[in-house]
């Protein structure tokens, strides 16, 4: 399977990780350089070396999704640090590029829902905070 | 009409301050502290602070009653989530959207967002020209066929200034296709004459503007060029 991983934040360089080691083929494209290294850290083996790929590049732009392999990527997460951009670039994913399968990213719940009511793929992690502090609560 | 303008920028602060003026009713959503604060002491009321992201905040400003949702802010991503959310959410008529970087207008296509513009002065004229009488809306699309509409004033001593449509020289790939005189617009014929004072719009290909504006120039800025 191809995985392209758009944000390579906290989240989205732990789940490329994770799904290098799965066994797929990763690709990873953000706009920071540095962000590589988040991919490195803590590893034995560079995340080149291991075979994942990076693009440097910005998530708006068609032709640094296409240049980070979207055109044959199975499944597209979009996780960079702004709602708005991961959704916008979510539905050029699934809407132009017609990847098999898109999960975006939203902090803000409201955005979460709506979108997710029209059909695109979003996690939401404010949502799921929220409800384990409440589960937290009612259970101590 | 009401109105919501998204962005307290350049763009959005003139063009609120413009519509006021003609008599609209306002709401400018700001979501920068500072700038609101600025802002707020001149259009007061007219002004709200939030990120109009947020769908809350859009609620707030009485999207449900809006008859048109401008998106002006510096970010094209947040402006395309506005006029989605605004047309697909909260079912606003009509929706203008500003496109910073022209290379993202691909997106505000595909996501069904039209029309889109670049400038404030652009943004001005759709909007005078939204009233449905002139039926300008198509003439707009046309900029997606990689075709130009402009609107040129007849100078006193332009060239063409008394002469008839069918005796003014225009290139190829270029049309007058209306005239507004005294207020009113009507399409001219071969034979109409064109005064000094007439504006005129015309559709062109891309590049004849310099060598149209020739003919409705004055002469002595004319030969400037």
């Amino acid at each position: 399977m191809f995985v392209l991983i758009v944000g390579a934040g906290r989240v989205g360089s732990a789940v490329a990780r994770w799904s290098l080691d799965q066994g797929n083929e990763v690709s990873v494209l953000d706009e920071d350089p540095l962000s590589q290294e988040r991919l490195n850290r803590d590893q034995t083996t560079s995340w080149d070396d291991a075979g994942g790929m990076f693009t440097v590049g910005t998530a708006l732009e068609v032709d640094a999704l296409e240049a980070a392999g979207i055109e044959r990527a199975d499944v597209c997460i979009v996780c960079t640090d702004g709602d708005n951009t991961n959704l916008v670039v979510g539905q050029v994913a699934q809407r132009r590029v017609e990847v098999g399968r898109v999960i975006v990213r939203v902090l803000d719940p409201f955005r979460a829902e709506w979108y997710r009511e029209q059909g695109l793929h979003t996690i939401c992690p404010t949502q799921v905070a929220i409800e384990m502090l409440e589960e937290a609560v009612v259970s101590s | 009409m009401y109105i919501i303008v998204c962005g307290a920028g350049k763009v959005g602060w003139n063009l609120a301050r413009e519509l006021i003026d003609k008599g609209e009713e306002v709401t400018l959503i700001e979501g920068d502290r500072r700038r609101y604060l600025v802002v707020e002491q001149e259009l007061e009321h007219a002004v709200q602070y939030g990120d109009a992201t947020e769908l809350w905040v859009l609620e707030r400003a009485g999207i449900q009653r809006a008859d048109l949702v401008i998106a002006v802010t510096g970010d094209d991503e947040d402006n395309i989530l506005i006029s989605q959310v605004a047309k697909e959410k909260y079912l606003v008529e009509r929706i203008v959207a500003r496109v910073n970087n022209p290379r993202n207008v691909d997106h505000f296509k595909l996501l069904g967002i039209h029309p889109v513009v670049s400038a404030t002065d652009l943004i001005l004229r759709l909007i005078e020209h939204e009233v449905p009488q002139y039926g300008l809306v198509h003439l707009l699309d046309l900029a997606e066929e990689r075709l130009e509409i402009i609107e040129l004033i007849v100078a006193d001593d332009a060239v063409t200034a008394g002469k008839r449509i069918n005796e003014v020289p225009l290139p190829d790939g270029s049309l007058i296709i209306s005239i507004l005189r005294g207020g009113e617009g009507f399409v001219p014929k071969s034979d109409t004459v064109i005064e000094s004072g007439d504006e005129v719009l015309v559709v062109l290909d891309p590049g004849l503007e310099e060598e149209i504006t020739r003919q409705f120039a004055s002469q002595g800025a004319a030969t400037g060029g």
